[in-house]
C-alpha cells in the first residue's frame, strides 16, 4: 500500500439516479491508482456501489468516505434519512421496501445489505429513526481477495 | 468464443465496440434484469444479457468488470448510455430475441453460466 492516511469523500444525493454510482466509480479508480489487489478492489467497488444506491434509493442525502490505512481499507456510507427500523430484518436476503422505480433500475431486490456484508470483512450499521444511517465496512488488504 | 462469434450467433446489432469484438472473449454469461443479483453472483469476464437499458447497467458492468452487455428483446439504450459504455471501453450488442432464447443459444454453443456448473456442450 502506497498511500496510507489517504481519505476521500464523495457526496451522494437521494433520488439522483443519473449520478448514482459516481462515488463508487471514483473509489474504484482511486484504489486502482494506488495499486490495490484487483480482488480487493472488486469487493470494495461492489460494496460501495450498493451502499451508494441505498443512499440514492432510501435516504435524502449522504456521503461515501474511503479511508486507506496500511493494512486495510474502510468505506463509510452515512446519510440523513429515515433510518432503518429493523436492521436484522433489513440484512435478510430479499427484504426490501424499495419503490417500483428502484426495481425498474435493477435494484430493490433486497440483496444490497447482504452483499455488502459478504464483500466486506466487517460491517457495522448505526441507525436512528428519522435521523439517518451510518454503515462502516472494513476490508483487509493483505488477504487473497476472496469475494 | 469471442464477441464477434456471439454477435453472429444472435444476429445482433452492434451498438458500440465494433473494433474490439474480436478481442473480447467472455468466459461466462449471465441473464438478469436484477443488477443487485448480477453484483452478487457474477464473476469477472462475464457477458451480461439483460432487458434493462438504463445507466445503472453500465455502472454495474464497470464495478465488476463485465466483458460486455447484450440487450435483449430489441431494447435499445439511449445515446447517453451508449456514450457511457464507450468511455468505459465496454462493448454493447442488441438482439431482437427475448432473454430465454438468447441465453439458450449461447449456452448450447458452450458459453458457461456463473454457477460453476459446466455447460453441456463444450
Ligand atoms: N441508507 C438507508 N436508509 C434507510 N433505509 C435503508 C438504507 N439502506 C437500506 N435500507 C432499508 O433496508 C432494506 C434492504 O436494503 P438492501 O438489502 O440494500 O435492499 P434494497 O436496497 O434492494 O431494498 C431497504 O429496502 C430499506 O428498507
Ligand atoms: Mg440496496
Amino acid at each position: 500500500m502506497t498511500t496510507p492516511g489517504m481519505v476521500l469523500r464523495f457526496s451522494v444525493e437521494g433520488g439522483d439516479y443519473a449520478a448514482a454510482g459516481e462515488a463508487a466509480s471514483k473509489i474504484k479508480k482511486a484504489l486502482r491508482k494506488i495499486g490495490v489487489d484487483a480482488g480487493v478492489i472488486r469487493r470494495v467497488a461492489i460494496a460501495a456501489y450498493e451502499a451508494e444506491m441505498n443512499i440514492v434509493l432510501h435516504a435524502l442525502r449522504g456521503r461515501l468516505i474511503l479511508e486507506v490505512a496500511e493494512d486495510k481499507l474502510r468505506v463509510i456510507a452515512e446519510d440523513e434519512g429515515p433510518g432503518i427500523p429493523d436492521v436484522n430484518l433489513a440484512m435478510q436476503e430479499g427484504f426490501s421496501t424499495a419503490s417500483d422505480l428502484a426495481r425498474e433500475m435493477g435494484f430493490g431486490a433486497g440483496m444490497g445489505l447482504p452483499n455488502m456484508k459478504k464483500c466486506s470483512d466487517t460491517i457495522t450499521i448505526e441507525t436512528t429513526k428519522d435521523r439517518g444511517t451510518k454503515v462502516v465496512m472494513n476490508f483487509d488488504i493483505d488477504d487473497d481477495g476472496v469475494t | 468464443m469471442n464477441l464477434r462469434k456471439i454477435q453472429q450467433l444472435l444476429a445482433a446489432e452492434i451498438l458500440w465496440g465494433e473494433e474490439i469484438l474480436d478481442l473480447v472473449e467472455p468466459r461466462y454469461a449471465c441473464g438478469s434484469d436484477l443488477m443487485s443479483d448480477v453484483l452478487a453472483f457474477t464473476k469477472e469476464k462475464t457477458l451480461l444479457l439483460t432487458g434493462l437499458t438504463n445507466a445503472q447497467v453500465i455502472r454495474t458492468a464497470e464495478m465488476i468488470d463485465l466483458s460486455g452487455i447484450i440487450f435483449v428483446r430489441g431494447k435499445k439504450p439511449s445515446q447517453e448510455v451508449i456514450a457511457m459504455a464507450q468511455e468505459r471501453n465496454l462493448p454493447l450488442l442488441m438482439t431482437k430475441l427475448p432473454l430465454y432464447e438468447t441465453c439458450g443459444i449461447l449456452y448450447s454453443a458452450g458459453l458457461e453460466g456463473c454457477s460453476g456448473l459446466p455447460s453441456r456442450r463444450r
